[in-house]
């Protein structure tokens, strides 16, 4: 199912596209942009397109593990479910933007809801 | 079956292996991260040899046509020969040919070289004033035009290269160099596209020669180049701008002075400001960046919420701290 949606959604390309929306939009909210706000754009940016790339369920290798490790520092610097949720705003916002239809944003959702506690160190 | 040559040593790649994998395998230190073509934390560079296409997906252009690609995804039909992406450990030699005022504190140094030097107009250089002191400079000159390669040098106070260059170096010296490097540079391909410079101090001398190499290589859109100082002592090239500016109808030169002293003929303000207040929306423009690394920073994230997009905003790959 999860091959599918990223077939369905476009693949690489459009994962590409998706991401300086979703980045123009996390950076643009004052809720979160202070985790994003990378010295270096373009790391940030390759991370967000990791991030977009699993979420439309596309090709990667992070484990429960990976996502823990990978965001313990921001863990503690007071990232919670608010959010969490804020980033998941985010995403629907930027797939709605790019006219995908809302059974896969919900796909999305999904497979992003299921992050929730490696991230957050739960 | 392929070979990769890497570091002097060729490995066997077999079919459907990739070229991290084989590394990987034989133990040689590659950083990696995603492995899936995403993070691009193990970016190398092809020296010889022809990549699958695909293991370039989602590399920058200018890191491209370079030869650039993502060891993760590239499962190679051909012997390559690789190379991590610096090139710190590699030498050239030059003499220099003249050390030229541009201002009260930039000097042009021009350097050439026996063996013509290939890079494009805006790359860098580490210059070395010894083995374990080197900075790195961006290249001013176009090849074609200037026929060898020239810096713009700010004299720091206690900067050990520089005042090095500015007091020591003469004409017929030789230096040492390391390869011209980096990704900010002009590419041809989209000649309507807009392109936007801003620049500081010395971050000029990469903007100076990607704006001569664009109008040079026929770009035909409009072509605005904001160069900023507090004071007017600050600002240099001035006349030379003004003049290419009347040479080409579509490009456009305005020096900018954020302090209070503001001669006729001279903007008021920051560049990174006044640039933005002239075009807000930047959805479609190339964006070059150089000079103080708050503003570049600043002005990257700026021109991206302007529309940008990321792979269309370049700046120098180095920060430019008192040298």
């Amino acid at each position: 199912m999860s091959n599918n949606l990223f077939d369905q959604i476009g693949g690489e390309p459009a994962v590409n596209v998706a991401v300086d929306i979703f980045y123009r939009k996390v950076l643009s909210d004052d809720r979160i942009s202070h985790f994003f706000d990378d010295v270096d754009m373009e790391r940030q940016a390759a991370k967000q397109k990791a991030f977009l790339t699993m979420a439309l369920g596309g090709p990667n290798n992070y484990s429960g593990a990976d996502m823990r490790r990978g965001h313990a520092h921001l863990v503690a610097r007071g990232l919670n479910d608010s959010h969490f949720d804020a980033v998941m705003e985010n995403l629907a916002a930027t797939l709605q933007e790019l006219n995908v239809p809302p059974e896969l944003i919900a796909q999305a959702a999904a497979i992003c809801e299921g992050t929730r506690n490696d991230v957050l160190g739960k | 079956m392929a070979s990769i040559t890497f570091e002097g040593n060729s490995y066997r790649c077999d079919e459907g292996q990739s070229v991290l994998d084989v590394l990987l395998a034989q133990g040689v230190a590659a950083p990696h991260s995603c492995r899936s073509g995403s993070c691009q934390s193990c970016m190398m560079r092809v020296e010889t040899g022809e990549l699958p296409a695909s293991s370039q997906a989602g590399i920058k252009e200018t890191l491209r046509v370079q030869g650039y690609f993502l060891p993760c995804i590239c499962r190679p039909g051909d012997d390559l020969t690789i190379a991590r992406p610096d090139t710190d450990t590699m030498r050239l030699e030059a003499t220099v040919s003249h050390v030229t005022a541009l201002s009260d504190h930039v000097v042009c140094v021009g350097l050439s070289s026996q063996t013509p030097i290939s890079y494009r107009p805006g790359q860098f250089i580490n210059i070395f004033k010894d083995d374990a002191t080197a900075r790195s400079y961006s290249l001013a000159s176009v090849p074609d035009m200037d026929g060898e390669l020239r810096l713009h040098v700010r004299r720091f106070a206690n900067g050990q290269v520089s005042t090095w260059i500015h007091d020591a170096l003469r004409p017929g010296d030789r230096v040492r160099l390391s390869p011209p490097a980096g990704d900010c540079f002009y590419l041809p391909g989209q000649p309507e596209q807009p392109l936007l410079l801003i620049g500081t101090g010395t971050g000029l001398a990469p903007l100076y020669g990607i704006v001569r190499d664009a109008l040079a290589q026929g770009h035909r859109g409009p072509i605005q180049l904001y160069h900023g100082s507090r004071e007017p002592a600050g600002l240099y090239l001035v006349e030379r701008l003004q003049d290419l500016a009347q040479r080409y109808a579509n490009f456009r030169y305005f020096p900018c002075l954020s302090g209070s002293e503001v001669p006729d003929g001279f903007l008021p303000g920051r560049a990174l400001d006044l640039a933005l207040s002239h075009a807000p929306e930047l959805s479609g423009w190339r964006i070059y960046l150089c000079g103080n690394p708050d503003m570049v920073k600043l002005a990257r994230k700026r021109a991206f919420l302007a529309g940008a997009s990321m792979r269309e905003i370049h700046s120098d790959a180095f920060t430019h701290q008192a040298a």
